[in-house]
């Protein structure tokens, strides 16, 4: 069946089987290849992108049902070569480390954010808890979305 | 990789056109909510629809509002919604409470209060809490619709009283002014399903219990709830020995079989536990306690 949906604010037209995953169809079809695909249970949260503003397990939704919506992955971020706060606090605070889980805690951060700008520690940590870090041990994660807390212009640095 | 196996899909754009693809294509047919549950189900296997029909659409499922003495929550309402819902915190805290302890807030953004239901698993957190407030569920179809109490709407694990060609449009809880409600869980790990939970609801007057709503999950109590400790409670003052008793009264009728979530015995323990925890909040909370 053909598809449309908006992603990151340009149409995405293809013809896939009913049965594609919203995370193939952002990935192979779209190519946009920052949506991360990991357990395939809704568990790991590493398929996390927003589907309307709101983050989603997008390996947990048919491609078919978020037609006609608007996708924001990742790759949306960035506004006019400038990294969001978000991005900038997982660098300061060096966030990541192989980086898989990243995209995910990256629009569940920036959610978290634009509900509650001044999160505490728990309300963080209960966000992301959806949300596996093989790395990190979460630390540097819950420092680098306070860093964009505290930072909420500074996006200065070119992407 | 994990991926259903081919099916067909359809957007449904009306309740009545939903029933109607219902019909026409017949138990090869499965509405698809939130998806949480059953895209997983089809991944595995578990569950293999010919056709999906998608009500994501039908905002007349949608909105949880006050009619009459009843809060009606529409069955596309989301675990999120119910979460921050102030109409139920109001009434019922016993949701928000129940609420942030399932699934984890991703989750939440999608599952709904009609997957939760039609899903049926023995560890739905809001089949305990549905149980403790004596809800009814508001099932539709081409005849029209037709109400059932949530303590008869389980037939057994995974099964209800939704039959193929039916949907469940809403459901609806009583409200009791003055009501003091909690909810208890014990889960593995943030986000986990329930090794056992329990819920409670009562009303206080006169220094004496005056109503009493039990819920329990995962531990195989029937309907999700414990009737012989109901009635125990009614009309005896709220004492920590009356709770105690009947927490004891409600584990003994669970009936939990060991699995990787933890033994029987300590299951029936959490039982007793969890019961004794929420009746007590719950008569802390209650207005002329
Ligand atoms: C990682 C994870 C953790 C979870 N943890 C918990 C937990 O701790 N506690 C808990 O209670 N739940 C938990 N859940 C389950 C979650 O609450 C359910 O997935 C649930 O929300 C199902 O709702 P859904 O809208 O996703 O339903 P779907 O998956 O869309 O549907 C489930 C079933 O119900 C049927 N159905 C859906 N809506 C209707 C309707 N209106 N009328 C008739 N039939 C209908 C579908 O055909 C399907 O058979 C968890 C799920 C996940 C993925
Ligand atoms: S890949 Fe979607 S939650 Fe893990
Ligand atoms: S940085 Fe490796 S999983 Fe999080």
């Amino acid at each position: 069946m053909e598809i449309s949906m908006k992603i990151n604010g340009a149409e995405v037209t293809h013809d896939v089987e009913p049965r594609t995953l919203l995370v193939h169809f952002v990935r192979e079809n779209a190519g946009l290849r920052g949506t991360h695909w990991g357990c395939d249970t809704s568990n790991c949260g590493a398929c996390v992108l927003w589907v309307d503003g709101t983050p989603t397990k997008s390996c947990t939704m048919l491609a078919a049902s978020a037609a006609g919506h608007d996708i924001t992955t990742v790759e949306g971020l960035e506004k006019d070569g400038k990294l969001d706060p978000i991005q900038q606090g997982f660098i300061e605070c060096h966030g990541l480390q192989c980086g898989f889980c990243t995209p995910g805690m990256l629009m569940t951060g920036r959610w978290i954010l634009d509900n509650n700008p001044k999160p505490s520690e728990e309300e963080i940590r209960e966000g992301i808890s959806g949300q596996l870090c093989r790395c990190t041990g979460y630390k540097n994660i819950v420092d680098s979305i306070h860093w964009a807390a505290d930072h909420p212009a500074e996006n200065e640095v070119s992407a | 990789m994990q991926t259903p196996a081919p099916v067909d899909y359809v957007r449904a754009t009306s309740v009545a056109d939903a029933l109607s693809l219902l019909q026409q294509h017949g138990d090869e047919a499965r509405l698809l909510a939130g998806g949480h549950s059953l895209l997983p189900m089809m991944k595995l296997r578990l569950a293999r629809p010919e056709i999906l029909v998608d009500i994501n659409d039908l905002d007349e499922l949608r909105g949880i509002r006050i009619d009459g003495n009843e809060i009606v929550v529409g069955a596309m309402v989301t675990h999120a919604e119910i979460l921050n819902s102030p109409i139920l915190f109001e009434h019922y805290p016993i949701f928000r409470e129940a609420e942030k302890v399932i699934a984890d807030p991703i989750v939440r953004n999608k599952g709904t209060m009609g997957g939760s239901m039609c899903q049926a698993d023995p560890a739905e957190d809001l089949s305990a809490v549905g149980a403790a407030l004596r809800g009814t569920v508001v099932i539709q179809n081409a005849e029209g619709r037709r109400t059932v109490a949530m303590r008869e709407f389980h037939e057994g694990p995974y099964e209800t009283k939704v039959a193929d060609g039916e949907i469940l449009v809403e459901v609806r809880y009583p409200i009791l002014p003055g009501s003091g409600s909690a909810y208890e869980k014990v889960e593995r790990r943030s986000g986990d399903w329930a090794v056992c939970a329990a819920g409670a609801c009562v009303t206080i007057s006169g220094g004496v219990f005056s109503s009493v709503g039990i819920g329990i999950g995962a531990v195989n109590a029937e309907h999700f709830t414990a009737v012989d400790a109901e009635a125990f409670l009614v009309g005896k003052e709220p004492t920590a020995e009356n709770i105690a008793t009947a927490a004891q009264m409600a584990a003994d009728s669970c009936d939990p079989s060991a699995d990787q979530r933890g033994p029987a015995d300590y299951k029936k323990h959490l039982a007793m536990e969890l019961t004794k925890r929420a009746l007590t909040r719950a008569a802390a909370a209650a207005k002329g306690a």
